[in-house]
Order: C-alpha cells, then structure tokens, then sequence
C-alpha cells in the first residue's frame, strides 16, 4: 500500500517539477510567464504525437520538449521585443496553447499512447519496497532531479547564473555593465518553455499515455505556484512538487484509507491546497521578499 | 535586421484607435493562413467566419445571445485590470454565482411568484460577489497573489457544481441524468419579438451597464480612483485613495457581474443547472477586455467581436468541416495582436540593420 502511494506521487510530482524549475529560471531573470499552463499542454500533444507516430516515447518526450520552446516563443517576442504586458501575455499564451492543442490533438483523442519504460536493473529493481521506488522509474524521475541540481550549480555557482540573476534582480545596472538583458531573457524564456513542454509531454507519454483535451488540467498554475512556495529556489522547488504529488494523488487512495469524501472534494484538494500554501507562504513576508527577483515582471526598455 | 523600439513623446491618439482595428486586421489574415493550411479555401474561411453571422437576423439573434455575457464580465473585469488586480477567476465567480442564485428554484420550485426573479438575480450577484472577494481578501490581509489564487477556486466551483447535481440537487425525476430540477415560470427569463430577432432581458441589462460602467467611470470620483491607483499606486496613496479598498470593491464587483451573467445564461437557456454551464465565458471576457481596451463603450464592440467568433466556429464547422476548435486558437492570437499592438501606442517600431542605433551613432 505505501509502496503504491509513494510511485504515484512520483509520477503525479515530475510534470510538476519540470514544469517549475524552467519557469523559475524564467522568473530568475525578471520574466513572469504566466502560460506554463499553455506551454505544458503543448508539450502534451506533441509529445503524445511524437511517441505515436515514431513508436519511440524518447523521442515523444523531445518533441514536446520543442513545442513547449516553440510556444514560449511568441510569449518571448511579444513580452520581450514588443515590451507587451507579461500577465495579460501570459494569459493569451494559455488560452492560445489550450485552443491550439486541442485543434491538433483533435485526431489523436481516443488513440492509445505508448507509455515510457520504467528502469529494470535485474537484482536492484527485485529488492523489495526500496527497489521499485528506488531502481524502478523512468528515465524522465531520474532526469528532473539531475535537472533541479544543474539549475541550482548554475544559478547560484556558475558565472552565467550570476548574470542571469543580475538582470533579473536590476536590469538597469546589468544593462550599463554590457550585459544582453533581452538576449539573456530570451533564453530564460526558452529554457522554461522547453522544461514546460518536458514536463506536458511527460503526461501524455508517462503519467497517463493518452491525449486527453485540456489534460494539463491547471498543473501548469500549479507550477507557477510552486516557483512562489520555492521562493526561487530549485531543491525547495522538488520539496514543493513532491508535496503537491502527495496531495494530487491522495484522490486515488482514499477510499483504501477510509475516508470517505466525495470524489469531487477530493479532486479540489490539490487547488485548495495551492491557496493555502500560497497564503501561508506570503504571510512569511520577509523571507519571501528576499528571493524574489526584484525585477519580476517589469519589461525592459533600452534606452538610448 | 531587428525591431527597435523609439518611445513616443507622448501616448498616440491615433494608434489607440487603431491598434485593436489592426489586431483585428491580422487576426483575419491569421485566420486566412490556418484555412489554407488545411486545405481549405481561405477566402470562403474568412467570409463564412466573420461575415456569415452578421447577414441573418437569426445570426444576430445569436450573436447578442453570446455577446452579453461577454460584454457583462468584461465590464467588471476592466475595473479589475485599470486598478491593477488581476482577476482571472470570472469562470469561477460565475458559476457560483449560478448555484447562488440557483438556490430558490431548486430548492423551492413551488414558490411560484414574482418576487423569485429579483431575489434568484440578487442571489446570483451575491454569490459571485462573495466568491470573489475571497483572493481580494487574501490579497489584502496576506499579500497573496490574486491571479493563480483567483484561478484556483475556478477548479474549485467547476468541481462544486459538478458535486451538487450528481449528489444533493439532482433532480429525482431526471432519470439519472446530472441535472437540477427544471425552473419555475418565475425564474425564466423570457425572450421577446424585437423586430425579428428574439431576445431576453439580460441583453438590455448589458447596455444598460455599458452606459452605466461609462458614466462611473468618467464622470465619479470612483473612476478617478480607479485610473489613478491602476497607473501610480503612489499617486493614490498621496491622494488618499485605498489600494487595499478598491482590491476589495472592484473584485465584489466583477464577481457580481460575473455570477448575474452566468445566471441569466442559465435562466434563459437551460433553465436548470447541469455539470457544464457556460462555454468558457469567464475566461474568454478577459480577452474582450484587452480588445475593449478597458473601456466600457470599447468592450460593447469588442464584445460583438468575440461573439463573432464564437458563431463563425460553429459556421465553418458545418458549413467547411473545419474544427470550431480554431475559434478558440484565433481568440488566443487575437490576444497576443491586442497586446503586441499596444506597443504602437508608446513607441514607434523601428527596422535597424546589423548595429543598434547607439553604435551607429559612436561611428
């Protein structure tokens, strides 16, 4: 019974950790993008696609991966180069990666998916409890945490990540010492958008293989809450996706643990949970403030 | 070759105006491109799309149908966004203000009076008030962000309703079905014969509140605290404005509006409630809003606009076997062109070649 608990919080929290350390990179560098949401749905149907019609859920995973870049896109060039307002674009972003998944997907509903091999290292694997939740995952569990430490060695060790984090706290002094705050943002932007589209395609290629519509269900607003719970950092990021996971599944084990709500409360938990970690988190007002990027949100003008 | 951005000395009457003319512009090429992608004739896209709707009477029947629930939600939403708080839980607002004003109908359906009309539409406005204010509450006690807070009790009220009329308000004579009970006479909203197109009254309460909206706007010191918080929170503070307020009452207002714009959608076109009762209106407003450029008269048009779309989806989808789908994708678009073009109004957009003009000019 534990054992079943904790394999499907892992799979219910990687969409969810991959989707929010590409966006707290994005938010790192002073860019709030609110279309996760549209990004991760993206990144659903193409890698939904992509596993079918070659037969290979790696290669699913990567075509998602490009996707969810590919829709960042508009939201970089809108928000960036056109300096449009960041939440309403990132709005536009989610209802537009809604509208278009949904027209593309329209052919794949009701199609079986081809689900992501889990690890099966003979020996290790067999060990009882530690090796299935140890030893027996899909790549894509193994890859979310080596991605949560590069992004925290380049964040916080590498001379990149200082950029990074100089223009996201003042653009304007990062600016006037030389540095490309657009060029920089850009790729932040692209970076989130591919880690989004990972995290998407990881639904419809791992967690359940199927393209449903609007299947990203609000994991993509999930996430950007994530990123304030982190306060910009990538290890709570993981803490944080991990609870989520524990809350999102226990829908599907209640009825084994006797309680004995209603399935539709039980659905509201992880969004009602979301509220209450973002209001306990914004109580802490010093501790928040600290990380946020001082920058977040605010467009960049050169001036001449 | 990259844009270059030359601010404005001063904002562009002129691009005001036009900028949602030519978010539009584009949309409609947009619109021409996916067509054509799909192997179909562009030009009868565009026709069946934008201009079939707007030739019958039956068609501008629907589009006022469609249009006013749009038009309501808006209006309250640009309240929201010219005072800065971002409100995009409207899908949520209202259907609680739907299962609020539900209340009477169902729960007392042989209560068969006059006075239901008022109270249900009372309720209704109550309820979506009340719903709302619970992120401007968190907003102003915590410092909560209100854009993903607002958005989570969306879930939230989709699941409740989903709860009520498969559990407690299912009808005992709907054969299983997720439905409430049908309403009483009282608690319908009738259409009437207006030079042959059939409409009820929640398309006049639209207008009404246009004109309403305008005046409280331009005309009360409501409106000017409104303008002067949303562009200089400072500048508010100075003058003695509450930020804090105005969180509080332009959210209880959008969410009134929200919760009677779903409720007279019930009460005039299924009568009863069921799991799904509006195709998206809530979220589809806040893209009325932007084209509207937050102003009321604006968001009547804009408003037409998106119902437009709304028709035209279903238009090429009979007519064309396109997927009404494609509505959706091109009201995205029409979003981004809104914003993007905005930018027009504050700077002019310059092509450079290879250097940016600081370096020319060193040269």
């Amino acid at each position: 019974m534990l054992e079943a608990i904790i394999l499907t919080v892992i799979t219910a929290a990687t969409p969810l950790l991959l989707a929010a350390t590409g966006e707290l990179v994005a938010e790192r560098s002073g860019v709030l993008n609110l279309g996760v949401e549209g990004m991760m749905v993206m990144g659903a149907v193409g890698g939904f696609a992509g596993a079918i019609t070659t037969g290979s859920p790696l290669f699913g995973m990567a075509v998602g991966m490009l996707a969810g870049a590919a829709t960042s896109l508009v939201f970089a060039f809108v928000t960036l180069t056109l300096v449009a307002n960041q939440v309403a674009s990132g709005l536009a972003l989610t209802m537009f990666g809604l509208g278009l998944s949904g027209l593309i997907g329209e052919s794949y509903v009701g199609q079986p998916g081809i689900k992501l091999p889990s690890l099966s290292i003979p020996g290790l694997t067999d060990l009882p409890f530690v090796g299935p939740i140890l030893f027996g995952q899909d790549a894509m569990v193994y890859f979310s945490f080596v991605l949560v430490a590069a992004v925290s060695w380049f964040l916080f060790r590498s001379r990149a990540g200082l950029v990074l984090r100089a223009i996201g706290d003042n653009h304007g002094s990062a600016h006037a010492l030389g540095y490309s705050v657009i060029g920089v943002r850009y790729l932040a932007v692209i970076f989130g958008g591919a880690c989004a589209g990972l995290g998407g395609a990881y639904l419809s290629v791992a967690y359940t293989p199927l393209w449903v519509e609007n299947m990203t269900a609000g994991r993509g607003w999930v996430a950007l809450a994530l990123v304030v719970f982190a306060s910009w950092l990538p290890w709570r990021a993981a803490l944080g996706a991990y609870l989520f996971g524990a809350v999102t599944v226990l829908q599907f084990h209640a009825q084994a643990l006797g309680i004995g709500l209603p399935s539709q409360y039980l659905a509201m938990l992880p969004y009602l949970a979301t509220v209450v970690v973002l209001v306990a988190i914004s109580g802490n007002r010093r501790k928040t403030r600290f990380n946020t990027p001082a920058c977040l949100g605010v467009p960049f003008v050169p001036d001449r | 070759m990259r844009l270059e951005l030359v601010k404005r000395p001063e904002m562009s009457r002129k691009m005001m105006l036009l900028s949602p003319v030519i978010a539009v512009g584009l949309t409609v090429i947009t619109a021409g491109i996916v067509f054509a992608l799909q192997g179909k004739d562009p030009l009868q896209g565009i026709y069946l799309f934008f201009l079939d709707p707007l030739s019958s009477l039956w068609g501008l029947e629907q589009l006022a149908i469609k249009a006013t629930p749009l038009v309501l939600i808006a209006l309250g939403l640009s309240f929201c966004y010219l005072s800065n708080n971002w409100n995009i839980g409207a899908e949520g607002q209202l259907t609680m203000g739907a299962i609020a004003g539900s209340i009477l109908p169902v729960l007392a359906p042989e209560f068969d009076h006059w006075v239901v009309f008022p109270m249900v539409l009372l309720m209704a406005a109550a309820g979506g008030a009340a719903y709302a204010t619970i992120p401007a509450a968190l907003k102003v006690r915590f410092g909560t962000s209100e854009i993903l807070t607002s958005l989570m009790l969306v879930y939230c009220a989709t699941l409740f309703l989903d709860w009520l009329v498969r559990g407690p308000w299912r009808s005992p004579t709907g054969y299983n079905f997720p439905i409430t009970v049908d309403f009483n006479s009282a608690a319908v909203l009738n259409s009437y014969d207006i030079g042959g197109v059939y409409l009820n009254f929640s398309t006049l309460a639209a207008v009404i509140a246009v004109l309403a909206f305008t005046v409280l706007l331009r005309m009360t010191l409501k409106g000017f605290e409104i303008r002067v918080i949303g562009q200089s929170p400072r500048a508010g503070a100075f003058a003695g404005f509450s930020a804090r307020r105005m969180t509080l009452f332009t959210f209880a207002l959008s969410g009134a509006l929200a919760g009677l714009a779903g409720m007279m959608v019930v009460m005039a076109e299924i009568q009863k409630l069921q799991p799904s009762i509006s195709p998206g209106y809530g979220f589809t407003a806040i893209i009325v809003a932007f084209l509207g450029r937050l102003n009321p008269l604006g968001i009547l048009v804009a408003g037409i606009v998106i119902a437009i779309s709304y028709l035209g989806g279903e238009a090429i989808q009979t007519t064309m076997q396109i997927s009404s789908k494609v509505a959706t994708v091109l009201q995205g678009m029409l979003l981004f062109y809104v914003l993007a073009c905005d930018t027009l109004i504050l700077y002019r957009i310059r092509l450079v070649g290879g250097r940016s003009s600081r370096e020319t000019a060193r040269a």
